[in-house]
C-alpha cells in the first residue's frame, strides 16, 4: 500500500506494520534569509506564546525548501526555530498525509482513489501510470524522477479522475492525457523546479 | 449537587465528573477506566469504556443525553440520573468496545507480565465474549526497548496515551508520543530514542496493558507468587513510598502503590524502581489489601477485611470481603 | 452553473479581483452592517435569516453563534472551515476559487458581530493554490480598507489570516481543527468544553463552514427575513450543491432549498440526467458519510411523496428509508455501480482517516474495511453481512467525534438497502473477482425492480 504512514500491507490482508525507524543523519540544515524572514513573519500571525501554531505551515516550507521530504534534521530544525520540543514535531509531522519522510522523486504523482473518482475511471488511470512508469504505489521510479501514490479524496469530485503532481491538480483525466503529461514532466525534469508558486510565494 | 448513579445518590462538588461521583460511591458500580487517570491532566474520553446513559440531564433539564457518554470527562449537574449497570444499552455498549479493544491485541496472556493484574484482562472477565468474531490477522509490531529498562510491546498497546501524559506532565523533555494516525499509530520516539528521564519509569506503573513492563522483573515471576508489601526508604528524588513486590526474603520488583482504582498514589523515582531490590534498602510496613477479586489474592496472608457493598441493581447492601 | 445569490456575478469577468467585485456591489454588506448596524442586530438579522450550518451537521448559525461566551475577557476567535475533504464536496472549493471577496466579505461582517478581531481560515492543504488567491484577495481587502486597523473608519480592527492544513479529513471536525490550528495532531477533543468557551487557544471561538459565512452578506444586504422566505420550511435560502458521478453535467449547483430531488437529477440546468442513457441506481446526497439510498427511496419518500432537497425531507424517514443533506455532495451512481466495491472504497478512505484516538473509530473502521476487502474480491461469507452490521451499530453514536458515524452509516445504509448484492458476492465469488463494476446485473436480472414510472431507474 501507499507510503503515507510508510509501509503497510493491508491490501494483502497481512497486518505486519514496519513504521521505518528513522535518525539524525547530523546535517546542518538552514532556511536561507529570505525564507526565514517568510517563517518569521509567518510566526507572528499567531498570538504571542502560540508560536507552535505556525508547525504546518512551516513544515510545509521546510519540506519544499529542505529537500522535498522531512528528514529527521530538518524537523529538529523547525523544533528549534518554533521554540518546541522535536517530539512534538515528529508527533506532528507523522500524522498529516501531505508530510513525506522519505526522499521522493522530483514529480510526486498522487492519484484520488476515493468513491467518486473510482467509478468515473480512477482505477484506470492508477492502472494506466503503474505500467507506464512501471512501478507500485508508493515506489519511486530508479530514475528518481517519478514517486507514485495513492491519495483519498482530493475535493475535485466533479472532474474526476484526477492526480496531483507537486500539489497542481490536473483533471478529467484519461490514460491519453497521463502519457502526454508524464512526457512533458519528463522532458521538464532535466530543466527547473516543477510544480507552480513555492509555498513561501502563496503568504502574501 | 446531588446525582443518582444506579439508584444510589451522592453528593459531590460542583466540576466533578460522573465517574469521579461513581467513584465516590465505590463498589460494582464504579465504571471501568483504561485511559482515564485522575492524576494526569487531559487523559480520559478516548478508550470509551467507561460509557455510561444519563437517563436525566439534571433537575431543571429532566430529558434524557440522546448517546451514552464517557463517564471520566462528562461534569455532574444536579439532578442528573445515571445509568451503569443497570442500563442493559451500557452494557452492550461496552461489550462492543472491549471486543474492538481485543481486536488486535494479542491473546498472549501466558506469556506476558501484565497478566493478574491486567485492566484489558478484567474487562475481557466481565464483558468479553466467549470466541471471537474476527478472522483477521492482528496487527504485529516488532518488541522494541524504549529505554534502558523499559520494552515496549506495541502489539498489546490500547492507545490509551496515558504513558504520553505521564512523560509530558513529569518530565520537561517528552521523548515519546504517539506517531501516525488510525489503526496503524503507535508509541515511539521515532528516532530510535532511548527514554531516559529519572521518572520514565512511572509509565510502566499507569500502562493498563502489559505494553509497557518493567525489564529488571520481565519473566521473573508472575505477580500472584509475589506479596506486595508497603515500604519506604529516604530517597532525594521521590517520596521514597513504594510498593515491593517480595518472594520470601527477596525483592522482585518495586512499584508505585496503587489504589482501589488501579491509580498510583504517588510516582516514584527509576532509583527506587529499578536499582533498590535488596530487602535492606528498605523499611517495609506490611502487606497491602488486595481485594478478593484479585488472582494476587490467591496465596491470601493478609487478615480478611469484611465491607459493605451496596448492590447497584437491587439496591441492597451485601457484606463482601 | 449561473448563480442566485452565493453564487451571483460568478460569470463576470475578473470577479475573483476586488475592483471588479467592487464594482459590482462588492462589499456593500460590510459597509451597511459597519456603518448602520450594531454588533447585535447583525447577530439578530442572521438569526433572523435561519441560516442553517453548511458544513454537514445543519446547526442554526445563529444559536450558534449566540452560544459565544461573551462575558469572558479572553480575545475571541472566529475560524474559517475551508478543510472541504468529504468525498462528494466540493463547493467551498469553488466559492473561494471563484468569489473569494465574497468569503472574506462574510468574514469581515460575522467577526464584527462576533466581536472578534483575529479571523483564520483553515485551508486543507492539498488546496495551495486557494492559498494564493485568498491572501490575494486578503491584501486587496486591507489596501482598501476594509480589512486591518480602524476599518471604515470606524473603531472595528479585523485580521484575516490564511491557514494550510496537511492532508487529514479529521481536520473537518472543528475541535480537530482547532487543535491542528494549535500546530498538533488533529485529535477530536472531549465535549464538553465546547468551542464557544473554550476553543482556539482556550478562547470563546466560533468555528463556520466556507458557505455558511460567505452567505452572511447577502443577508445582511436584503434582511434575514427575506431571506427566510426563500426555500421552503425550516430549511431557509439556497444551498450549494456539488453534483458528481455519473451525470450528464457535473460540477456545482446552487439550488433554492425544496427543489424537487427528481428535478435536480434530470432537469438540463442542473445535472441533465444520468449519463449514457444508463438507469438510475441509487444516490449519496450529502457526502460520502450520508445513508446511500436507492433510486425509488430517493426520488420519493416511503410515504409515497416527492423527495425534495431540504434538510427535513431528505432526512424523512429517518435512516430506515431516509437519509441527510449534510455537506450538500450529491452523488449519483448508474446501474453499472457495485455497491459493494463503492462500500469497500469508502470504508478504506474512513480508515485511512481515522485519527486513532478512540477505540471504536481506531479498530472499527479497520475492521469493516477488512471484512468488505474480503467480500468484494470473492473471499467473503454469509455471516460477515451480519457482522458488519453489528460492527457498524458498536461504533455509532459509541466514538468522540462523528467520524465514527459517518464510517459507519455508509457501511449500514448499503447492507440495508443492497443486501441481495453483498449475497451475490458471496455467493459467486468467481464472477466478482473479475468483474468489479454492475457484478449484480450479470447474472440475476430478477433482482431488477420493476419501477413502474416513466424515469428510468434501478
Amino acid at each position: 500500500m501507499q507510503s503515507a504512514f510508510g509501509i503497510i500491507k493491508t491490501m494483502k490482508n497481512s497486518n505486519i506494520i514496519h513504521h521505518p525507524r528513522f535518525a539524525r543523519d547530523g546535517k546542518s540544515v538552514a532556511f536561507t534569509p529570505a525564507v526565514l524572514a517568510k517563517v518569521h513573519a509567518l510566526i507572528l500571525r499567531y498570538p504571542e506564546g502560540q508560536q507552535k501554531s505556525a508547525l504546518l505551515p512551516v513544515l510545509h516550507i521546510a519540506q519544499e525548501e529542505l529537500g522535498g521530504y522531512l528528514s529527521v534534521d530538518a524537523m529538529d530544525y523547525v523544533a528549534t526555530l518554533l521554540g518546541i520540543q522535536p517530539i512534538e514535531v515528529y508527533e506532528v509531522a507523522t500524522f498529516y498525509s501531505m508530510f513525506y519522510l522519505e526522499k521522493m522523486g522530483k514529480y510526486v504523482i498522487e492519484v484520488c482513489r476515493t468513491g467518486p473518482c473510482a467509478i468515473s475511471g480512477g482505477e484506470k488511470i492508477l492502472a494506466h501510470l503503474q505500467e507506464v512508469l512501471e512501478i507500485k504505489p508508493g515506489e519511486t521510479t530508479p530514475d528518481g524522477v517519478f514517486t507514485l501514490k495513492e491519495v483519498e479524496c482530493l475535493g475535485s469530485c466533479g472532474t474526476g479522475p484526477v492526480m496531483q503532481v507537486n500539489s497542481e491538480y490536473y483533471e478529467k483525466l484519461t490514460p491519453g492525457k497521463v502519457d502526454k503529461l508524464i512526457e512533458d514532466f519528463r522532458e521538464y525534469a532535466n530543466r527547473n523546479k516543477p510544480g507552480g508558486l513555492s509555498w513561501v510565494e502563496k503568504f502574501c | 449537587m446531588k446525582v443518582t448513579i444506579d439508584n444510589v445518590q451522592v453528593e459531590v462538588e460542583d466540576g466533578t465528573t460522573i465517574l469521579q461521583a461513581a467513584r465516590k460511591i465505590g463498589g460494582k458500580l464504579v465504571p471501568p477506566a483504561m485511559c482515564y487517570y485522575s492524576k494526569l491532566k487531559g487523559s480520559g474520553g478516548k478508550c470509551r469504556t467507561c460509557l455510561v446513559k444519563v437517563a436525566q440531564s439534571s433537575a431543571k433539564d429532566p430529558r434524557p443525553m440522546p448517546k451514552l457518554v464517557a463517564s471520566c470527562s462528562t461534569p455532574v449537574q444536579d439532578g442528573m440520573v445515571v445509568q451503569n449497570l443497570t442500563s442493559p444499552e451500557v452494557i452492550e455498549a461496552r461489550k462492543g468496545v472491549v471486543e474492538f479493544l481485543l481486536l488486535n491485541h494479542p491473546l498472549d496472556c501466558p506469556v506476558c507480565d501484565q497478566a493478574g493484574e491486567c485492566d484489558l484482562q478484567d474487562l475481557s472477565f466481565g464483558y468479553g465474549m466467549d470466541e471471537t468474531a474476527t478472522e483477521e490477522d492482528r496487527r504485529e509490531f516488532p518488541v522494541i526497548d524504549i529505554g534502558e529498562n523499559i520494552k515496549l510491546h506495541m502489539n498489546r498497546c490500547i492507545l490509551c496515551y496515558r504513558c504520553v501524559y505521564t512523560a509530558g506532565q513529569l518530565t520537561d523533555k517528552r521523548l515519546h508520543g504517539v506517531m501516525y494516525r488510525g489503526d496503524v499509530s503507535e508509541i515511539s520516539t521515532f528516532i530510535g530514542n532511548a527514554v531516559t528521564n529519572e521518572f520514565s519509569g512511572n509509565v510502566i506503573d499507569v500502562c493498563p496493558v502489559g505494553a509497557l513492563t518493567d525489564k529488571t522483573f520481565r519473566f521473573k515471576s508472575r505477580v500472584w507468587f509475589l506479596k506486595p508489601m508497603n515500604a519506604h526508604r529516604e530517597c532525594s528524588k521521590c517520596a521514597g513510598k513504594t510498593a515491593v513486590w517480595m518472594f520470601g526474603n527477596e525483592i522482585y520488583r518495586v512499584t508505585g502503590r496503587k489504589d482501589e482504582f488501579g491509580e498510583v498514589e504517588e510516582f516514584i523515582c527509576n532509583e527506587c524502581r529499578f536499582e533498590k531490590k535488596d530487602v535492606n534498602d528498605w523499611i517495609i510496613e506490611g502487606p497491602r489489601h488486595i481485594t478478593r477479586q484479585s488472582v494476587i489474592s490467591a496465596n491470601h496472608y493478609e487478615e480478611s477485611k469484611k465491607q459493605s457493598v451496596i448492590n447497584p441493581i437491587e439496591g441492597t447492601m451485601e457484606i463482601q470481603e | 452553473m449561473g448563480g442566485k445569490i452565493l453564487l451571483a456575478g460568478i460569470d463576470i469577468p475578473g470577479i475573483r479581483g476586488f475592483d471588479v467585485y467592487r464594482a459590482h456591489g462588492g462589499y456593500a454588506a460590510v459597509e451597511k452592517a459597519l456603518r448602520e448596524m450594531t454588533a447585535s442586530e447583525v447577530g439578530q438579522e442572521v438569526n433572523r435569516s435561519g441560516l442553517r450550518g453548511r458544513g454537514g451537521a445543519g446547526f442554526p448559525t445563529g444559536l450558534k453563534w449566540s452560544f459565544l461566551d461573551r462575558k469572558s475577557d479572553k480575545p475571541r476567535y472566529l475560524v474559517c472551515n475551508a478543510d472541504e475533504s468529504e468525498p462528494g464536496t466540493f463547493k467551498d472549493r469553488y466559492l473561494m476559487q471563484h468569489l473569494p471577496h465574497r468569503l472574506i466579505e462574510g468574514l469581515i461582517i460575522s467577526s464584527y458581530a462576533l466581536g472578534v478581531n483575529t479571523c483564520y481560515i483553515y485551508i486543507r492543504g492539498e488546496f495551495k493554490y486557494l492559498v494564493g488567491i485568498l491572501e490575494t484577495a486578503i491584501m486587496e481587502a486591507r489596501q482598501h480598507g476594509f480589512l486591518g486597523d480602524r476599518i471604515l473608519g470606524t473603531d472595528y480592527s479585523l485580521n484575516i489570516y490564511v491557514h494550510p492544513g496537511a492532508g487529514a479529513y479529521i481536520c473537518g471536525e472543528e475541535t480537530a481543527l482547532l487543535e491542528s490550528l494549535e500546530g498538533k495532531r488533529g485529535n477530536p477533543r472531549i465535549k464538553p468544553p465546547f468551542p464557544a468557551f473554550k476553543g482556539l487557544y482556550g478562547c470563546p471561538t466560533v468555528v463556520n463552514n466556507v458557505e455558511t459565512l460567505a452567505a452572511v452578506g447577502p443577508i445582511i444586504l436584503m434582511g434575514g427575513e427575506t431571506y427566510s422566505k426563500i426555500g421552503r420550511g425550516k430549511s431557509t435560502g439556497t444551498k450549494l450543491i456539488s453534483a458528481c458521478g455519473n451525470i450528464n453535467n457535473p460540477g456545482v449547483y446552487e439550488i433554492e432549498m425544496g427543489l424537487p430531488v427528481e428535478d435536480f437529477i434530470y432537469a438540463p440546468e442542473y445535472c441533465g440526467g444520468i449519463a449514457n442513457d444508463k438507469y438510475l441506481k441509487a444516490v449519496i446526497p450529502g457526502g460520502s458519510s450520508v445513508p446511500i439510498l436507492p433510486a425509488d427511496l430517493m426520488l420519493n419518500t416511503a410515504k409515497g411523496e416527492k423527495r425534495l432537497m431540504t434538510y427535513e425531507s431528505l432526512a424523512d424517514g429517518d435512516f430506515e428509508t431516509g437519509t441527510m443533506l449534510g455537506s450538500g455532495g450529491f452523488i449519483v451512481y448508474d446501474e453499472d455501480a457495485c455497491i459493494v466495491r463503492n462500500t469497500w472504497n469508502l470504508a478504506h478512505f474512513y480508515r485511512h482517516e481515522s485519527c486513532g484516538q478512540c477505540s471504536p473509530c481506531r479498530e472499527g473502521t479497520g475492521w469493516m474495511e477488512k471484512v468488505l476487502y474480503r467480500i468484494e474480491h470473492g473471499l467473503g461469507k454469509m455471516s460477515d453481512i451480519d457482522l458488519l452490521v453489528r460492527v457498524a451499530k458498536n461504533i455509532e453514536g459509541n466514538t468522540i467525534c462523528p467520524l465514527g458515524d459517518a464510517a459507519a452509516w455508509p457501511v449500514a445504509s448499503a447492507i440495508r438497502h443492497f443486501r441481495k448484492e453483498f449475497e451475490f458476492h458471496v455467493k459467486h465469488p468467481e464472477t466478482v473477482k473479475n468483474i468489479h463494476h454492475g457484478a449484480l446485473n450479470i447474472e440475476e436480472e430478477s433482482l431488477i425492480p420493476d419501477s413502474g414510472t416513466g424515469i428510468k431507474y434501478w
